[in-house]
């Protein structure tokens, strides 16, 4: 029975692995950038969750879509000040990978400047309660997690796959030369893919503040390294994969947790990113391609 | 403009070079004039600020106090304190101590975390400074030489105590440990903790780590969860305040009901858990050197000029900061001169009565003073009671 | 014709070597000079030594990022590989420190280099960013593993380290970057090292041309992970203590910020920028708090319109800059003939 809670608590948690592992997934799914500042994106989304509960006193909705166009509008902007020159002019890998350290740098260090590093706690935004299920008390806060997670991701299914702009994201995934030349403005989808993934990721923020109602400016540090691993896991550029390796990643951290050695779990979770990379470096559901020469 | 640009590097180049021959100004035993020279080192920038500012607020308004309300040490020479930003790191703090020494500091008030002030106390063993640390609690810190002392309880020390309090005053018969494994603090305690317990005929149900630090785990739900299986009568959590607050919400989410247990590291836990949560830390009780509750009049007086001073709360931090620089300067006054054998020799028979009540010495310079064991009641801490192992344990 | 040429140019690089080689000898003998006689205060002494051995870790990750032209986000883990081999060593061996240090640095050096190898094999078959993730992850590895290892101190760290007086620790720093310097510019040089700049300008082209990339590729992160282990062990023995959890990600990228603001590529940016990067923040006392948030500017900046760096891959070398001013000179003096 403590196992079945624990694969619960693992589902809580990579559940918003999930909703993070999607916008890293998206953005390299559109320009094969490693954007790693979007885990800073979730402590933006949490320092919004603080200054409209907490320094303003709003209710919870203004919270909500405050945090989401905060961030959608940090990505956007992220992508317009740092990368576009990159992107446009086809820079090399590498010159774009620094340029996102910098950005995660730069965001980290902004928000240390304007709310110390000290944590600063942010109050429980639904329910704290447990629920009794068969003799197994079950916390709300992990079944709200799972459920936002599950209805993002149908959202975001339907966005790629049933509107214009998403058959535009895809076409610009394929083959960006391409779809710019069927007519489709392919900077206009690289921004929106941003803002997008940069909203999911403060749905994440959210669901972060819930579960662990503390919040600081490196709190994105380790937490988006792992969304990525797990973007890894699932396979880079598909959207059920990054679910699936947010799942199973946070499981799997929790596994180790409780069975194995909750000091080790942090080099089990890397192992896991070194094992995928080696062994099916495409991921559970990503194809791979082929370098073009 | 290419050319321009290389010969301007050139020069930046050249100018790096002699940079640190400039202000060659050796100058050596500073204190002979009007001022003494006290050395502080302390984390102002980094992930550990806030803990490093707290100690350096409280030990600046001390050095005021002395200076102004008690005319000064030594026959009326002023306090100069001098103190350097560390950031949290071992290699900036030995760099920093170098240039206190540079400044011709008499003694080190510092450093604030254990693993820095390990280091930098191993440089001062070699140079004999007098050095005091408020909040190095790691056990072997002061091992490494005569010169170096703390105000702080040292971690075994507070591991013990909670144990002992746990079976005498709470009846408790199980317990369960979670703490930070990254920590040195943490597991210090921890460990000592574990090993009173069972001394003491307690069964020790789980003893669960995590990795914390600042980029940390924050998920402490499958620890939490096994503990909850065994349903121990006390969960001890010797951790600090933000990591605390954390786990106590969680853990009353999970559904644990055992009576939480933390160390001093606990102090400032309120103001990191929102009004909403705070039932999680109801029942709660940590030991800390002092309380913010109590009726004494210097520690209100203090807390309450820190408060309006730097628009927050003080805490233990800062209430050790500010012991500190009064050991230190009893003891050069005692001294009689700012000569390091004579301050070292004056520090080891400190019989100082601050805001953390009175503090002496023991052979291995560690403090010597009760604990105070502390509760919440509302949105506000409660004192409970003294207690120390000795007078609690029936022999 | 031909000959003369071959011999000009002979000349010209044993005038090259010849004037390095003087010019280095004087600064460092200036330094040792400065140091002994403690005309430079306990805090200069102390800089020049941290100047080490950030340049002894700057160029060692240019050797790979710079050089090899590939991103390596866990150097900071070699480094803390050698902190711990050194420090256990000094501390265990029961030799006396003078010579139990060189060992120590060595097996430093040496362990970090058997690290990279069993990390470099798998690694190194990825390409671009999955390379530096993974590096990342080693890294971080590395951190997590030394962090539980009780016997070499768990979380407390490895402390109680035997200290060297700063002269000695100046004389071993400094010689030892000198050689790595040496070591960087005649690898360059080589036929190795020409192999490697060829991976970085198209791997795949190198590859047809019968380039072992993989070979060389590994023989450059070996040689970064050589040396990063030696700085780590001078380090350890610098500061007293090890502390694992400030040999992460983050001192990962801090190093990458000297060599970047360096230029990737270039040796004596990588030289120039690790020494201002570290002597600067000591200048400025209020620069702290906003230190990283310039760098990752500067960082953002560079990298927009300036990819390769400040530098780029240029070279300052002083011979070069004396034939400059004298060809100015004559140039000018030749217009004014010509007036």
């Amino acid at each position: 029975m403590s196992f079945i809670s624990q694969v619960l608590n693992g589902l809580g948690l990579g559940s918003i692995y999930a909703l993070v592992a999607l916008g890293y997934s998206m953005v390299y799914g559109i320009v094969q950038l490693i954007n790693f500042a979007h885990g800073d994106i979730i402590m933006v989304g949490g320092y919004m969750v603080y200054l409209v509960l907490v320094v303003l006193g709003l209710p919870l909705w203004v919270a909500v879509l405050v945090s989401i166009l905060v961030c959608a509008a940090v990505g956007i902007l992220m992508e317009k000040l740092a990368y576009h020159r990159l992107l446009t002019k086809g820079s090399p890998r590498i010159s774009l990978l620094i340029t996102a350290i910098g950005v995660s740098i730069f965001l980290q260090n902004a928000f240390m400047l304007m709310f110390n590093s000290d944590p600063k706690s942010v109050p429980t935004l639904i329910t704290r309660e447990t629920l009794d299920l068969a003799g197994q008390s079950i916390s709300i806060t992990t079944l709200i997690n799972i459920a936002v997670s599950v209805v993002m991701m149908v959202l975001l299914y339907l966005l790629v796959n049933r509107t214009k702009v998403g058959k535009a994201m895809q076409a610009t995934s394929e083959d960006a030369g391409a779809a710019k030349l069927m007519g489709i403005n392919t900077n206009r989808i690289i921004t929106l893919t941003f803002a997008v993934g940069s909203a999911l990721a403060a749905v994440g923020a959210l669901l972060y503040c819930n579960a662990y109602p503390q919040i600081s400016p490196t709190m994105g540090n380790l937490f988006g390294l792992k969304a990525f691993v797990a973007a890894v896991l699932g396979g880079i550029g598909s959207i059920p994969g990054a679910m699936i390796g947010g799942y199973l990643l946070g499981v799997a951290e929790i596994l180790t947790k409780a069975y194995i050695s909750s000091d080790f779990t942090d080099a089990v979770v890397f192992g896991i990113l070194i094992v995928v990379l080696m062994v099916k470096p495409a991921g559970i559901m990503g194809k791979y391609r082929k370098e073009k020469v | 403009m290419k050319k321009a640009k290389r010969i301007l590097s050139v020069a930046l180049a050249a100018a790096l070079m002699t940079m640190p021959l400039a202000g060659c100004n050796n100058n050596g035993g500073g204190s002979s004039g009007d001022v003494i020279k006290i050395g502080g080192l302390a984390p102002l920038t980094g992930e550990v600020a806030q803990y490093g500012t707290a100690v350096d607020n409280a030990i600046k308004m001390a050095v005021e106090k002395i200076n102004e309300e008690q005319g000064g040490i030594l026959g009326g020479k002023k306090i100069e304190y001098i103190c350097y930003d560390e950031k949290g790191d071992s290699s900036e703090a030995v760099t920093m101590y170098e240039r206190l020494l540079d400044e011709g500091v008499v003694a080190l008030i510092g450093d604030v975390t254990s693993k820095p002030c390990k280091a930098v106390a191993q440089k001062a063993a070699a140079d004999n400074l007098p050095m005091l640390t408020p909040t190095g609690t790691q056990e072997d810190i002061t091992d490494v030489g005569e010169n170096v002392f703390r105000t702080c309880f040292i971690d075994p020390y507070q591991g013990e105590l909670m144990a002992t309090y746990a079976k005498e005053k709470l009846g408790a018969t199980s317990a369960a440990i979670l703490y930070d494994n990254a920590d040195t603090y943490s597991s210090g305690i921890a460990d000592a903790f574990e090993a009173a317990a069972k001394e003491l005929g307690m069964t020790v149900t789980n003893k669960e780590g995590y990795q914390g630090g600042s980029s940390g785990s924050k998920d402490f739900n499958a620890q939490l969860t096994k503990i909850k299986a065994n349903n121990p009568d006390v969960l001890m959590l010797p951790v600090y305040y933000s990591d605390a607050a954390l786990i106590a919400v969680q853990a009353q989410a999970q559904g644990i009901t055992s009576t939480l247990l933390g160390a001093d590291g606990w102090d400032g836990v309120i103001e990191k858990i929102d009004a909403s949560n705070l039932s999680a830390v109801a029942n709660a009780r940590f030991c800390s050197q002092y309380s913010a509750s109590s009726t004494d009049p210097e520690l209100q007086a203090f807390l309450k000029e820190y408060k309006e001073r730097y628009g927050m709360d003080a805490n233990m931090f800062a209430v050790l900061g500010y012991d500190s620089m009064f050991i230190m300067a009893d003891a050069i006054d005692r001294a009689g001169s700012t000569d390091a054998e004579a301050i070292i020799a004056a520090l080891k028979t400190t019989n100082y009565k601050g805001l953390t009540g009175t503090t002496t010495f023991d052979s291995k310079r560690n403090p010597v003073r009760e604990a105070l064991i502390t509760g919440f009641e509302g949105d506000s801490y409660k004192f409970i009671e003294n207690f120390s192992i000795t007078t609690g344990a029936e022999e | 014709m031909g000959v003369d040429k071959t011999q000009n140019r002979k000349k010209k690089t044993a005038l090259v070597y010849g004037v390095n080689f003087l010019l280095t000898a004087l600064l460092f003998l200036l330094f040792t000079v400065l140091i002994s006689s403690g005309s430079l205060s306990r805090l200069q002494s102390n800089l020049v030594i941290l100047v080490c051995i950030n340049v002894l870790m700057a160029v060692s990750l240019n050797l790979v990022t710079g050089v090899l032209g590939q991103l390596v986000l866990g150097h900071a883990g070699f480094m803390l590989v050698g902190a711990y081999t050194a420090a256990l060593f000094t501390k265990s061996s029961g030799l006396p420190l003078e010579v139990a240090l060189p060992i120590g640095l060595l097996l430093a050096g040496l362990v970090a280099a058997v690290f990279s190898v069993v990390i470099g094999i798998p690694a190194l078959r990825l390409r671009g960013d999955y390379l530096a993730i993974i590096t990342l992850g080693f890294g971080e590895i590395i951190r997590v593993v030394a962090n539980n290892l009780d016997f070499i101190g768990g979380a407390q760290g490895l402390s109680g380290i035997p200290s060297p007086d700063k002269l000695t620790l100046f004389l071993y720093s400094s010689v030892l970057v000198i050689l790595a310097v040496f070591l960087m510019f005649t690898f360059g040089r080589s036929r190795h090292g020409r192999a490697v700049i060829s991976i970085r300008e198209d791997e795949i082209a190198a590859e047809s041309s019968g380039v072992n990339t993989t070979y060389y590729k590994l023989m450059a992160f070996v040689l970064a992970a050589f040396l990063a282990g030696i700085a780590g062990g001078l380090y350890a023995h610098h500061v007293g203590m090890v502390d694992p959890s400030k040999y992460d990600f983050n001192r990962s990228v801090e190093f990458l910020i000297m060599v970047v603001l360096g230029g990737m590529g270039s040796i004596t940016g990588s030289i120039i920028s690790a020494t201002v990067l570290t002597i600067l923040p000591q200048m400025l006392t209020d620069f702290d708090r906003y230190r990283m948030l310039i760098y990752s500017i500067i960082l953002i900046v560079v990298m927009l319109f300036r990819p390769t760096g400040l530098l780029g891959r240029y070279e300052i070398s002083v011979t070069g800059l004396a034939g400059k001013l004298r060809d100015r000179i004559k140039g000018r003096s030749r217009k004014k003939e010509e007036v």
